[in-house]
Formats: C-alpha cells, structure tokens, sequence
C-alpha cells in the first residue's frame, strides 16, 4: 500500500484514494465538431505505460480534492504529486 | 516400542514440567519448550505423515517453518481444529491432540500407498494428461482426485476465537532475532530510533544461541554467552519492542509489511477464553533492517526423503536445544563443513555418529580435524545413492563420486543407521526482501541469490544477505548499519571473532547414481512428491520457463512453497538445459511467507461487523412491523411487509394493489440526495443532464437522466429548483456516492470555472413517499396548513412548510404513477412523521410496501431501473426516452457519443414491453429472447430485465431489451426455458395508464 502525499492534506495512505486514470486528458470543448475517430481518441484511446506513468488521483476519504500523481508504474514509487491546473513537472 | 532419547538437560526445556499431549491418538510426554516435533523425536517418533502424490511414509525434516513433511491436524472435529500446521512450529502445551494428515486408514498402514507403487504411471502432469479426455468426464474424475488427494480438514464449526488487526508505526523494523538481528536491533534502539524487533520463534538469539562450541567465539566468549549478554542489554530500551512468536507474513512496498503474532496458540485450550488469539500485525516502518536468516538445502539424490532423514542442521538443533538425539546411529551426508558443526554438538552431548560422508574430495578445516580427533569415520568424495528402511531409514549405501561429479564409480559400501542429516549449504532466506520488490543477483562461488537492488528504505544484514560464517557477519555488520542507520559508531567495530568454518562447498545439485534416473527418486519439493526425475521430463516435453516448469511439475506449490526446495529446481533446470543459473531467474516468492489463518485475516470483521449496512431512521419501524429486508448497495431497505404468514408474492400483490386503489407508503430515505448551490448550478445541470434546466422555475421538479461520456445512461433521478441558485438532486440508492464523486470531479477538473457547491444530504434527510388517490387526504391531514389543491401545488412542484414546528420540504412527484407526495425532514423526525402518515392514513387503508412493490408500480409505468433495465450498454435512445435528450444544448456530458456509429444502429438492443401469451405465465428476469429456433447457432436477440404478475393489470408483464426491438412492437418472440418455451409480444413498455391521468387523480 503506498504513502500518497496529497498537496492538501500531507501523507495519507493509498487506502484513502481512488485512482481516476491517465491525467492531462483535455474533454474536447467543442465535441459536436469532432469526428467520430477524433472523439474515440479522447473517450477510448489511453496509455498503458511500464515507467513514469502522469495519473490522476482523488483523496476520496478526506478532502476529495483531485490532483495528479507522476508514478514509475514498475516500482510504484511516486516521484511528484501536484495540483489540477499545475503544470507536469520536467524533469 | 518408545524409547526416550532425550540427552541432556537443555536450558531451553523446562524438564520438571512435564506436559502430556496426544499424537494419533496416543498419549506421550513432553516438557515445557519442547515442540510437537521435538516431543515426537524425544519418543522416537519420526513417522508423522504420508506425502501428498505417493502417500510415501513422510518424517521431521527440519526444526523451523520451512518444514515440508511434518504437517499435522491439531485438535481433530474441535471448533479449534486447525489443518497443515508444522508440527516444528507447535509449542506443545498440556491437552494438545494431533493427528496426521493424508492418510487412510492409519499414518502406518495407508491404502495410498498403492501409488507408490503405481509412482511409474504417475509422472508430473499425470493428472493434466490423463484426465483430459473426454472433457465431459473431467467432473467426474474431479471427485475422486479430490477425495484421495488434500492435505488436512478445514474446520466445520464456527472459529470460536477473538482475532485482531493493529498498526504499528516504527522508525525502525527489523525482522529476525538472529545475532544479526539482535545487533541491528541494538545499535537502532541506542540511537534513538523507535524500533520494533520480531522474530517467529518462542526465543530470541536464533541459531547462535544454542552454539555451544568452542570453535565460534567472539571477544574470547563462547558465541551464545556474548549473545545472551546483547540480549540482556537490548530488553532495557524503552524505545525498543520486542515481539516474538510474530512472523512476516508480507513485505509490500513503501515498507508496510503484514505481520502475524501468535498470542496464545501455545497455552491450553481451557485458558484461550475471551483471549485473542492472534493479531495481525499492520507495519508502517521508515526503514526495515531483514535479518531472516537462510535455510540449510537438502541434498537431492535416491530415496532421500524416508522418516529418519532431516537436516544436518535440525539435528543439531534438536539436540542443543532441545536435548533430543533424531537417533542412535547417526550418518551425516554433506557437501560443506556446515555437518561437522553438527557433528561436534551431537559428540559433545555423547550422541553417537556412525560415520560422515562428504561429497568433497579434498578438504581441511579444523572443525573436520576436530571431528577426526573423535574417531568418527569420515568418507570423503562420496556420496549416497541409495537409502533403504520403509517406515524409517535404517541403511545407507555410498559410493565415490568421480572427479567430474557426473558419475559414481568403485564399489557400494553400506552402512546402517536410523538418523541421517543431510546438509547441501544454505540458502539465504530472501523470500521478504523480493515481495518487497528487490532484485536479487546470483552469487557464482557457493550458488546462492543475494539481494543486490532494494526498492525502498531497507537493508539486509546477515545469512539472509549471504554472509553464512560468523566472522563475515560480525565484520560486515558495523558497516551496513552505520551506513544504513546514519550513525558515526556502533558497538560492534572492533569484535575479535575467532571461527572454525571453511566455506569450500562442492555443489552438485542433483547427486550422481549407479542407477538410471528413471528408477530413482530423488526428491525436489517433498510436500507435493516432484522429483528432479519430474523436473526433467518437463524439460524434454519442452518447459523452459521456471514458472512453468513449477506449475508443470507442481514443484514450490506446497504450504511450504518450495522453501527447502526450489533451489535445487533451479539448479537442475539450468544443469539439464544448459542455462546459468544467474540467466534463469527464480520464480517469484508470493506471501505470506508461513500461511496465516482467515481468523488473522478477517480479524474482528465478523459476524455482524463483516459488512457495515446502513439503516434509515425509519428501520426500527420497518423491524417492528416485520418487514423482511433487501441490501441495496450499503442499505438494509424494507423489501415486503408479509402478513399472517403471506409468501413474498402474496404480499407484493397485496401491497400493490393497495397503493393504487387508496395508498401505499414507502420509505425512500435512502435515495441520494445531492444539495447543488452556485450561481452556475443551473448551468452545472445543463452540462450533466441530458434535458435542459435554465428555464425550471424555483419550486418545480424535473426528472433528469445521466450519462457517461460514451453516451451510456449512468443515473437519473428528481431535482428540485429551492431557489435561483440552489437545487437538491435525488439519485438511486445505489449510485449515490458514485455520482457524486463524478460531479466533483468534472467540477474540479473539466469546469473549474464554475461556480458551484455539492454537498451529500442523503443521511440527513429521512424521505416518506405517499401514494394513491388517496394521498392527498393522508398527507394533507398530517400537514393541515398547506394548500394541497392542484393549482397550489400541481404535479412536479414542491413546497418547504412545517408538520408542527418541524420543518419540512414536500415534492409531488411520483415513480408509481399515482397521486404522490414525497415528504422531507430533518433526519432524526423520519420515524414521527412516517407514524402521523400511518394514523392519518389509517381510514384508507394506508399500506407500507416495500422495494418489491416499487419495482412493480413503476414496471407497470415501465420506468426504468437503472441498473436493472440498463446495464452500461444502454443510451436513452435505446431505452425509448429521446424525449428527455435536448436537442438544443451545445454540449452535455456523453452527447457527442450519442451519434457515434455504433450508438446510431438501428439494431441495438432497446427497451420494450413484453406480454405473455398465456397472462398468468410469469418470465424469469435474465432470460434469453429468440425468435427462430431453426437456425443454429439460436441467435440470441436480448434478455428479460424486469418481469412481475401485475395484479392491476390482472396480467403478467415484462421489460426486455431486445435487437431492434423499437420496431418490432406486435411481433411474435420466444423465451426458450429449460423445458418449455414461453411465446411472447412485444409490447409498449408503458403498460398502465398512458395518458397519466392517475397523476391526478
């Protein structure tokens, strides 16, 4: 079970969390004027990534604030966590 | 028959308390710090069990948890049974019964020995070949498979034990109470640290505390004296816990690690009332320090697994701690200096030693010179190929081995025995460190796998790190730690540490043999029966991965997973394959490392705590009135109210019938209830239903329905507008966490701009729904101040009043079609206000239903259930509600996927009526429609996903999703049951009162 360092609240432990997925997915603004292949690629399309994988999480069992998680999905160990809005880290 | 073989006092066994305990039924003695295998070998009982393929006669191997053989049944039809306990690791106490296990009908006269025999028809994956065909027949071969096969019992009663979960969060954990362990321990608690020790065993000081030789010193003392000061010193730390009989079970990432204290599994069963039994361990530690110590590894060669037969290393310990001689004649086998340690114990205690046989050729250490000095016959570059004795080993025959270890050569010398200890050097213990993710590297010299890459804040120290002697471990230890531990010094810099062992090792993994392999058996893993012979076969029919030759040939599948071994597995797929060892690989260690039981699991999650349910605050009522209940999501919902023993359909039937002749009441408390605010909550509404909000006035209701983005209906439910920026959403029971963790989430990550709040009122609102034409005289008795008249408060309206002083907000709004009110308050008035309804209602024959009765009301409607008539598949087109999708919004959530080509097709499965052509004929929910059984494959066209007898009606109705079935209206279908087939129609899914005149009546 990993220790998550939520930006709101400090270090929690996974239980507390839900994961939501690949992050810096944009919803289309305007979908109505997307084909049907460009609209699958929002809705369908993810990456399955063995490394630095950019994730979204949700502190469900506390300030149910979303942020996004950097995790090496092969070692699991999370190398940044910042806020929606925020840019990725680089580096 | 028994003989007492017990040699020596031991400081470890208390022998003035004398504890009597029952093996098979027969009652022997033991004394305090005696284990079950101890105690049996003190009587000279080695036969404990029969293996699991050949039911071979099976005896003690080994004194730790790693034993494969000697797994017993405690406490047989007790509720305290328990199957596949090591009897090396029961502590015995007065009353314990067991018994042996995979036997019939005696652990001496066993009718499975018969496949010991039959072993030539039984090679590895015997089953998988020959129970294949044909395929039909695989249940009834199972049954039999299963009846000779399995190790213990499960227990049949219920666990009559307390268990408990705790958390323990520590700076430092070290794991093992070795000398290793004890030092990590020492020099962490010194520096401050929190530290936590656990160790398995009984005893602190693992293997070195009953090291009694002048030939392991440190600071001129002998090794157990120097160590049993350390731990005399360790005890004082207040800031140091030491916990033994607590065994890792699991190293998971970020250090937290599961471990498994045994509280009182070693007093009698009369004391361990209202005691816990055992506790599961919950470990947060910022660093872990293993010190796990390593296995010592059989040998492989013919008939090396008979009763009499243990480790070299267990030998010694059962006589150092223990004071108990394995037998009279004892013959060690070995390939390292590791016997002759042994050899030097059993001397010292006046047990007496046959001879050793060592498969090295040219050796000199001093401890073998000291063995010689005893006059023990020592035969060097031989090895065993052959052991003889059936229910214990009472001979073995040896031979040279030739230099290139391929092959024996000369002539066979026998020599008898009863005991023979077997040593083919140590295997670190590295189970935890690679659950916790580490990599591990092969060391060529002595073949070995060592920790080389660790994945969190953790350290190896010790055996278990690859340092085997004494001197290796005191020398590398200050370093690791000081390192490890961020400390300038330890007590351990400057030890002088005087030890005998030479490392040489000739490792041969499986021995050479005057016989083919074909008619030997040279045992790998012992607990399932797999041969090197087994591990070959799967190689030439062309298994190369490790893991598929384990799971080929069964080997490391035991309760003991491989522990002894899954080395000499490897070794001899890589010998027989031509691979290195390092290339190979090792199958992956999985926990817990000793089996836990499911008490220790579950903890005190049992019984009622198992689950938690939510109650509404109207539950006691529902109890009361003897409502049978149904679980909807976490909720206890009242289901049917039965009556003067009514069946469930005899009371639904009168249920329904009451709601839509006069009144019905239900407590729909447990709908979600969502409280919306903002100035942008109307356009927040826009976005995620798929009807449009901007234009409800304050104080209507509008049914809405949403979707997911791929278009597929996910919810529906009522909102209210309470004023200009402020609405309350009502969700189903079961999504109402779900959605609302969806709305936050498009609020906070899609639409940040929005200004818009939710809340979850759900438990703070208790919900009572009257219906019927009768409603409104209920309800407006109970709320005599409200203007109930239609133009006042018209169907979909809602008005905030009082009942008394209690403030209360009222919908009319109906999911039966009826006249109905849906009355709100304050949660902790539920039950008072659902009691003035009930008197008011009493002249009407008010009747509380339950779900059962909703659902049928509503299928009468034929409303949707979501999650019964819709399964994720479904769009609101496909359900026949494009009334409700807004052609007019730019965007909702999931519009754009509406008109994706595959949710445009004509021929998706859509919602319709269905009526039976006999009326009284009910259709099972679930079954499949048709509608030409000639053709095979019978195309299946949908499913029935709502079925009742409507007694409004006075007929059987049905929904369904069914291909293309919007145009299918009048159509003739078949429902295939399994013996008769049921004609069908398709029908409008509305069945009753189209016109919604009922509404307001």
């Amino acid at each position: 079970m990993f220790l998550i360092e939520c930006p709101y609240c400090g270090e929690r432990e996974q239980s507390e969390f839900k994961a939501g997925g690949e992050a810096h997915i944009i919803r289309p603004k305007q979908p109505t004027e997307l084909s049907d292949d460009q609209w699958a690629e929002y809705l369908f399309m993810r990456k399955n990534i063995k490394g630095m994988q950019f994730e979204r999480w949700v502190h469900t069992h506390g300030c149910r604030k979303w942020f996004n998680v950097v995790r090496d999905t092969s070692n699991d160990i999370i190398k940044a966590v910042y806020k929606m809005g925020e840019k990725p880290p680089t580096k | 028959m028994t003989k007492n073989l017990r040699v020596k006092t031991s400081k470890f066994v208390d022998e003035t308390y004398k504890i009597s305990f029952k093996f098979n039924g027969t009652t022997y003695y033991g004394y305090k710090g005696d284990t079950l295998a101890s105690a049996l070998l003190a009587n000279n009982i080695h036969l404990v069990g029969r293996s699991f393929k050949y039911h071979r006669p099976r005896g003690i191997m080994t004194a730790g948890s790693e034993e494969p053989n000697a797994i017993v049944q405690l406490h047989k039809n007790s509720p305290r049974t328990e199957p596949n306990v090591r009897a090396t690791e029961v502590e015995i106490y007065e009353g314990l019964e067991a018994s042996s296990q995979n036997c019939w009908p005696s652990v001496n006269f066993d009718i499975g020995g018969i496949n010991n025999i039959l072993s030539p028809l039984l090679p590895a994956g015997f089953y998988y070949k020959t129970f294949m065909w044909p395929a039909s027949f695989w249940e009834k071969y199972e049954y039999f498979i299963r009846k000779s096969a399995g190790l213990g019992k499960s227990p049949t009663m219920p666990d009559p034990d307390i268990y408990e979960h705790k958390y323990i969060h520590c700076d430092v954990l070290v794991i093992g109470a070795g000398i290793s362990g004890i030092m990590a321990a020492k020099t962490a608690a010194q520096n401050g640290f929190k530290t936590l020790l656990v160790d398995e065993k009984p005893y602190l000081g693992g293997s070195t505390i009953y090291q009694n030789s002048e030939h392991f010193k440190i600071n001129n003392q002998i090794s157990s004296s120097w160590l049993e000061k350390e731990i005399s010193e360790i005890k004082k730390f207040e800031n140091l816990e030491i916990k033994t009989r607590t065994s890792v079970a699991a190293f998971h990432g970020y250090n937290f690690l599961l471990a498994r204290e045994n509280l009182t599994d070693h007093i009698p069963l009369e004391q361990r009332n209202n005691k816990t039994r055992q506790r599961l361990l919950k470990i947060r530690a910022k660093k872990v320090i293993t010190a796990t110590g390593s296995l010592e590894r059989p040998l492989v060669f013919d008939n090396n697994d008979r009763p009499g037969i243990l480790l070299s290393s267990a030998v010694e310990k059962y006589a150092n701690l223990f004071g108990v001689a394995c037998g009279e004649k004892n013959v060690l086998f070995t390939n390292n200096d590791s016997a002759y340690e042994t050899a030097i114990s059993l001397h010292q205690k006046g047990i007496n030693i046959e001879a050793i046989i060592d498969n090295r050729e040219e050796i000199d250490s001093k401890l073998i010179k000291e063995t010689e000095k005893n006059n023990i016959k020592i035969y060097k570059g031989y090895t065993i190929v052959n052991t003889y004795g059936y229910k214990r080993i009472n001979k073995v025959s040896i031979m040279q081995i030739s230099k290139d270890g391929q092959k024996v050569v000369g002539s066979k010398i026998s020599i008898t025995c009863d005991c023979l200890g077997i040593s083919g050097g140590w295997t670190p213990a590295v189970h935890l460190f690679t659950q916790s993710g580490g990599k591990l590297k092969f060391r060529d010299e002595d073949q070995v796998f060592i920790p080389n890459i660790y994945s969190s804040d953790q350290i190896s120290v010790g055996s278990c790190n690859g340092d085997f002697t004494l001197d290796e471990i005191l020398s590398n230890i200050p370093n690791i730690l000081r390192n490890f531990l961020k400390v300038k010094k330890t007590d351990y810099e400057n030890l002088e540490v005087y030890s005998s062992f030479n490392k040489s090792k000739r490792n041969i993994w499986l021995l050479p043999s005057d016989k083919v392999i074909g008619k030997t058996k040279p045992f790998v893993d012992y607990q399932n029966d797999a041969t090197a012979k087994d591990i070959k076969l799967a190689l030439r029919e062309g298994f190369r991965s490790i893991e598929h030759v384990k799971r080929y040939t069964t080997t490391g599948m035991g309760t003991d997973q491989g522990k002894l071994g899954n080395m000499h597995a490897l070794g001899i797929i890589s010998e027989t394959a031509g691979s290195k060892m390092g290339e190979l690989g090792t199958t992956t260690f999985r926990p817990p490392y000793t089996p836990l039981t499911f008490g220790t699991i579950v903890g005190r999650n049992v019984g009622e705590y198992f689950d938690i349910f939510r109650k509404t605050p109207i539950h006691s009522w529902h109890v009361k009135n003897k409502a049978e209940f149904e679980n909807v999501g976490q909720w206890k919902r009242a289901w049917y109210y039965p009556k003067n023993g009514e069946t469930m359909h005899e009371a639904v039937q009168r249920e329904s019938k009451a709601a839509r002749d006069s009144a019905g009441i239900l407590d729909a408390s447990t709908l979600g209830k969502i409280d919306i605010q903002g100035t942008d909550a109307s356009e927040f509404l826009n976005r995620v239903y798929t009807n449009a909000w901007s234009k409800l006035a304050i104080g209507k209701c509008r049914y809405g329905l949403m979707l997911n983005e791929d278009g597929m209906v996910y919810d529906d439910g009522v909102t209210t507008r309470l004023g200009e920026n402020h609405y309350i959403m009502t969700t189903t029971t079961g999504g109402a966490a779900t959605v609302l963790g969806k709305l936050e989430d498009y609020l906070q990550t899609e639409w940040p701009e929005l200004d818009v709040y939710l809340t979850s009122v759900t438990d703070h609102y208790a919900t009572v729904s009257v219906c019927g034409p009768n409603s409104k005289k209920i309800v407006s008795q109970v709320i005599p101040d409200l203007d109930f008249s239609d133009e006042n408060f018209p169907h979909m309206s809602f008005k905030n009043t009082k009942i008394d002083k209690i403030k209360c907000r009222v919908m009319r709004i109906s999911f039966t079609g009826e006249h109905s009110y849906e009355i709100n308050v304050q949660a902790n008035y539920g039950k008072s206000v659902w009691e003035k309804c009930m008197e008011a209602g009493k002249d009407f024959n008010i009747t509380p239903y339950g779900t059962e009765t909703m659902h049928l009301l509503r299928a009468e409607k034929g409303f949707i259930i979501v999650g019964q008539d819709t399964d994720a598949t479904m769009t609101p087109i496909d359900l026949q509600m494009d009334w409700i999708v807004s052609k007019k919004k730019y965007d909702f959530i999931g519009k754009r996927s509406l008109y994706r080509s595959d949710t445009i097709r004509e021929d998706r499965k859509q919602l319709v009526g269905l009526l039976t052509e006999n009326p009284d004929e009910v259709l099972e929910e679930g079954a499949q429609i048709v509608a030409d059984f000639k053709k095979t494959p019978v195309e299946m066209l949908g499913h029935v996903t709502s079925s009742y007898y409507s007694p409004n009606l006075k007929k059987s109705i049905a929904l369904g999703v069914v291909r293309g079935g919007k145009n299918m209206i009048g159509q003739k279908l078949i429902i295939p049951m399994e013996n008769k087939q049921i004609n069908v129609t398709v029908a409008d899914p509305v069945f009753l009162d189209k016109e919604n005149k009922r509404l307001n009546a």
